[in-house]
């Protein structure tokens, strides 16, 4: 099971919407991922900054803590707290001062995701509660993904909900299972890569940062991914510029795409499209397996 | 789709699927209740499944799930695409699909008709067992696989392995065939082979349109699926 949904908008109107259209797509996929959710906007980058998405325990205080990193980072620092999370902006040059920092003054939070665009946001509960918890409905951006998950090969927790991100404004989400997860993890750390948890998809997540950092088109290191993972899998994998879709040689996961001049979507069923606007028009077919399907906003 | 005066409508923006289902069911044998509409399926599952009855069901934009699933005298038209299992077991009838059909279309249907306007996705009739089916696209990877009995027609391509395991459903494929699975071999398409093949395009309403001397025809080599002494050291 899982649910995977996906909108990369290519008009102004749809990127002013994206976060509404995640929401309800998101949401439709609840009866396919009923235990945890998650996403990740890309939403309009801040000149010369660059953004932390942090998570923390319940009731943290954020808004103290941009305070404090003030009087440690050069340049501004802001802060958006939504629920369990909040993004922290700060000078592009003071990422990894802003990292340090965190490590020491706050090491009871997570840095999920970090980026010039990327925000990402996951946790444990209905798809429909986790995105009225972090508000999403009022996000905007250019293209967005999200996840639904239900469970199989690791716990129910908010580490094991997606997506992972594992490079700067890349994320990956995943439908399926991983069998030689464990294999990859251990060459991977052999090869300096760090691991949170004991998920399969992390693996991938990291996996297909490797290759990136090897030199590989985005294009290229998911065409790797047919040969060194597997499993089952429907991939799609957020960057700053666009996303792109994988389904593993033998498509056992389900997967659905639909285009108009406004909008490209992926959704694990229809039904997580339905709600698009000019959907009946659209072109709606179902992504070839091991064929990956790239769409970019530099394009 | 037209609206049509007479016909019953259901709308399934009020209405559930689980109604729908119900009042196909509740169908006596001399209701004349003969043609619905179900509109707004919004990619939906399960829709129109079970229907005994000589009816016409019609249903106005894409179906998700096991579409049309068991169906038996009942004509079903998809004014859309279909997800996966689209007239699974369908024991008699005849479902036509507009659009393009996800995986597993007429899996294990055992009569009936299934016609698919566009492509079919991997496994199209998977484990078919009497059904007829064409596809005026081309068909995804593992069709036919295991197929008992029945014919599946493709006027486009065919992806890998097709027929793997078969036993005695007859394939023709107009196109190119990327692979053919275990035991499937391509037959020689004789005269009655011809005639077949054009009563099934005739169900399609397309006979007098293509021309079955472009069809190539596949089947079981009769290989695998009687034990061989001498394949034992394969198990």
């Amino acid at each position: 099971m899982c649910g995977i949904v996906g909108l990369f908008a290519k008009d102004a109107a749809i990127q002013m919407e994206l976060g509404a259209h995640l929401a309800r797509m998101l949401a439709s996929m609840s009866d396919r991922g009923p235990d945890s959710a998650g996403f990740a906007v890309y939403a309009p980058p801040v000149e010369g900054a660059v953004k932390l998405t942090l998570r923390g325990p319940a009731g943290y205080d954020f808004v103290a803590l941009a305070a404090a990193l003030r009087g440690r980072l050069w340049g501004t620092v802001a802060v958006q707290p939504r629920g369990t999370h909040a993004v922290l902006v700060v000078a592009a040059t003071e990422a990894v001062a802003a990292r340090d920092a965190l490590a020491t003054m706050a090491p009871e939070l997570v840095v999920v995701g970090i980026g010039c665009s990327m925000e990402l946001y996951k946790e444990v509960g209905p798809p429909a509660e986790v995105a009225r918890q972090f508000q999403l409905a009022d996000m905007q951006g250019s293209h967005g993904i999200g996840h639904t998950r239900m469970a199989t090969e690791s716990a129910v927790t908010t580490d094991g909900a997606h997506p992972y991100s594992t490079g700067l404004d890349q994320c990956l989400v995943h439908n399926g299972s991983l069998s030689n997860h464990n294999t990859l993890r251990r060459e991977l750390r052999r090869l300096g890569y760090g691991f949170d948890t004991e998920n399969d998809t992390e693996v991938a997540a990291v996996y297909l940062t490797a290759k990136l950092h090897e030199g590989l088109s985005l294009d290229a290191a998911l065409r790797g991914s047919l040969d060194d993972l597997d499993g089952f899998y429907t991939f799609v994998v957020g960057t700053e510029t666009g996303f792109a879709v994988l389904r593993d040689p033998i498509a056992c996961k389900p997967a659905v795409m639909a285009e108009t001049d406004r909008f490209v979507a992926f959704g694990t069923e229809y039904r997580a499209l339905a709600d698009l606007p000019g959907i009946e028009q659209a072109r709606v077919w179902e992504p070839e397996p091991a064929t990956v399907y790239q769409w970019d906003r530099r394009a | 789709m037209k609206q049509r005066a007479f016909a019953r409508v259901i709308d399934l923006g009020q209405a559930s699927v689980r109604d729908l289902n119900q009042a196909l069911h509740d169908l006596g044998p001399d209701s004349n209740a003969t043609h619905w509409q179900v509109l707004n399926p919004r990619g939906r599952h399960a829709l129109a499944v079970g229907v005994d009855a000589e009816v016409t069901i019609e249903i106005a934009g894409h179906a998700g799930y096991y579409c049309a699933g068991m169906n038996k005298r009942a004509t079903v038209v998809v004014h859309g695409n279909v997800g996966v299992g689209a007239a699974e077991n369908m024991m008699s009838g005849l479902v036509h699909v507009r659009g393009d059909a996800s995986q597993a279309a007429g899996a294990t249907a055992r009569g009936g008709t299934l016609v698919i306007d566009g492509n079919a996705a991997a496994r199209c009739g998977i484990s078919l067992k009497g059904g007829d089916i064409v596809v005026k696209g081309s068909v995804g990877h593992m069709s036919a696989f295991m197929a008992q009995a029945g014919t599946l027609v493709v006027l486009g391509d065919a992806g890998d392995s097709l027929g793997d395991s078969i036993y005695e459903a007859h394939l023709y494929v107009r196109g190119t065939v990327a692979g053919l699975g275990a035991d499937c071999i391509e037959k020689p398409l004789a005269d009655r082979h011809r005639a077949e093949l054009h009563a099934k395009l005739q169900l399609a309403g397309l006979a007098g349109q293509v021309d079955v001397g472009a069809f190539r025809r596949y089947g079981s080599a009769r290989q695998l699926y009687h034990f061989h002494v001498d394949h034992a050291d394969a198990y």
